[in-house]
């Protein structure tokens, strides 16, 4: 199919090469993993003939059980663009269908098809000049690591800022690559927002991210940060709308809905 | 078949109301793409606009004063959660489109906001299109649309533009917003038309 690039209020146009094939479904092969936490899992996969992708994109995983049944569902992918593997991190949902099994049952070795990586929007390129401002609640911090892997791995100079919210420092995901990258990198600044529990000696106590501690913790409007927000539904309404009620304009705003039924989107 | 996932069983349902590769939910979830738009009712319209500078405007008043249907439809998200049975309110598209002459076959769907989506006409006239301003019987809330979004339940939900603002009659099939970002042009569940 042609593409033609329409664009919405400013919005930056998307790149053909990525979608090329995002319509054929493509045995991957787990080829590592890892838990970040007690509840989630990063699954590194190497997939045949991957042509790269862009930081925030998305794949789909189908599973085919023995009877030929199959299930479908979207996760974001979490590494940056590097030959022929990608990390995708999955959160297991109490009563999901699909995330308990990678979580807890895929091995290494095992195959399964995807789809993707897809999506053109919700994208960090590493051209764009501007500052950039990541605001990830809870797992909607995945497709936000893929723009922090891929920013940390280009020569872009533009700076990145995180806030995270979470619920506790021990849910938290890629902790000790965030906390060296906060350290190390003169590329990358990260602020942590605790919701129930901080970690020892944490100057704030834990609470509800407020429209007042969102705002002392994000480059202000005057720096025209492209600005990402991924999490629940309720978080990335909520904080889009304090955004724009501080004079952010909505055309820099850019929002993923993560988690919950049938992952993003 | 493709690869077995042995010990993956997944949960089997046997309802023949659900498109390959979706599954259903009990949740609502949103899908957008930025801020939600705040759109007073007085500040509202709804437009059809068509060749020979043809254009239709409705007020919110004028456009609850015209005929309103109950609409029940399942409907069904890219992403693939579907949800069965979804009561809806609104203004059948045929109906606004009673005093509209056009040869026109597409349309492109233009939401407060910004965001756009593409439809065929066709699809979008014969009882198969609605522009809905309730929900399960209450008023569409903002994060879901309000206050009126358009409803093409036979299609993937992407193209029922929340926030709509008007319908724009044109000649080609332009692709909209998600339709340049990936997805695809058309968007029939039934034939999994997800992605370019």
């Amino acid at each position: 199919m042609d593409i033609i690039f329409t664009a919405i209020r400013g919005g930056r146009s998307g790149t053909r090469e990525a979608f090329a094939v995002s319509s054929v479904w493509r045995v991957a092969e787990v080829v590592g993993g890892e838990l970040e936490n007690a509840r989630a899992r990063t699954i590194r996969l190497r997939v045949d003939g991957l042509m790269g992708y862009l930081a925030g994109q998305h794949i789909d995983i189908r599973l085919t059980a023995e009877d030929g049944y199959t299930a479908i569902r979207s996760y974001s992918v979490a590494s940056a663009s590097a030959d022929e593997h990608l990390e995708i991190t999955v959160d297991e949902l109490p009563d999901g269908e699909v995330s308990p099994y990678l979580v807890r049952d895929l091995a290494v070795g095992d195959q399964l098809e995807i789809r993707g990586p897809v999506g053109g929007w919700f994208v960090w390129r590493p051209a764009n000049a501007n500052p950039v401002q990541l605001i990830g609640g809870g797992s909607g911090v995945v497709p936000l690591m893929s723009m922090i892997r891929s920013h940390q791995a280009s020569s872009s100079a533009c700076p990145f800022r995180l806030l995270y919210s979470l619920k506790s420092p021990d849910s938290s995901l890629y902790r000790d690559e965030l906390h060296r990258l906060d350290q190390e990198s003169a590329k990358l600044m990260v602020d942590y927002a605790y919701t129930r529990s901080t970690p020892e000696g944490w100057p704030a106590a834990p609470g509800r991210l407020t429209s007042e501690s969102l705002l002392d913790k994000i480059f202000p409007t005057e720096e025209n940060p492209d600005v990402f927000v991924c999490g629940q539904t309720v978080f990335v309404e909520t904080v889009s709308d304090w955004l724009v009620m501080a004079g952010y304009p909505p055309e820099s705003i850019k929002t993923e809905r993560f988690g919950g039924t049938g992952g993003i989107r | 078949m493709g690869i077995i996932s042995s010990g993956f069983r997944g949960r089997r349902s046997e309802n023949a109301a659900l498109p390959p590769g979706q599954h259903e939910t009990q949740d609502f979830p949103v899908l957008t793409a930025g801020p939600a738009p705040l759109i007073p009712a007085d500040e509202w319209e709804f437009f059809i606009t068509a060749e020979n500078g043809q254009r239709l405007a409705w007020s919110w008043d004028e456009f609850m004063a015209l005929p309103q249907e109950e609409i029940t439809e399942d409907i069904h998200c890219v992403t693939s959660w579907s949800k069965l049975r979804t009561v809806w309110r609104g203004v059948s598209v045929d109906t606004l489109f009673e005093n509209v002459e056009t040869t026109r076959d597409f349309a492109t769907a233009h939401s407060f906001g910004g965001y756009t989506t593409n439809v065929p006409l066709w699809d979008l006239l014969g009882g198969k299109a609605w522009v809905a301003w309730e929900f399960d019987h209450e008023p569409l809330e903002r994060a879901h649309g309000g206050p009126a979004r358009l409803l093409v339940p036979h299609l993937y939900f992407w193209k029922s533009a929340k926030w709509i603002h008007g319908l724009e009659l044109t000649e080609e099939d332009v692709p909209g917003f998600w339709e340049s970002n990936g997805y695809h042009l058309h968007g029939n569940p039934w034939r999994e038309e997800r992605y370019s």
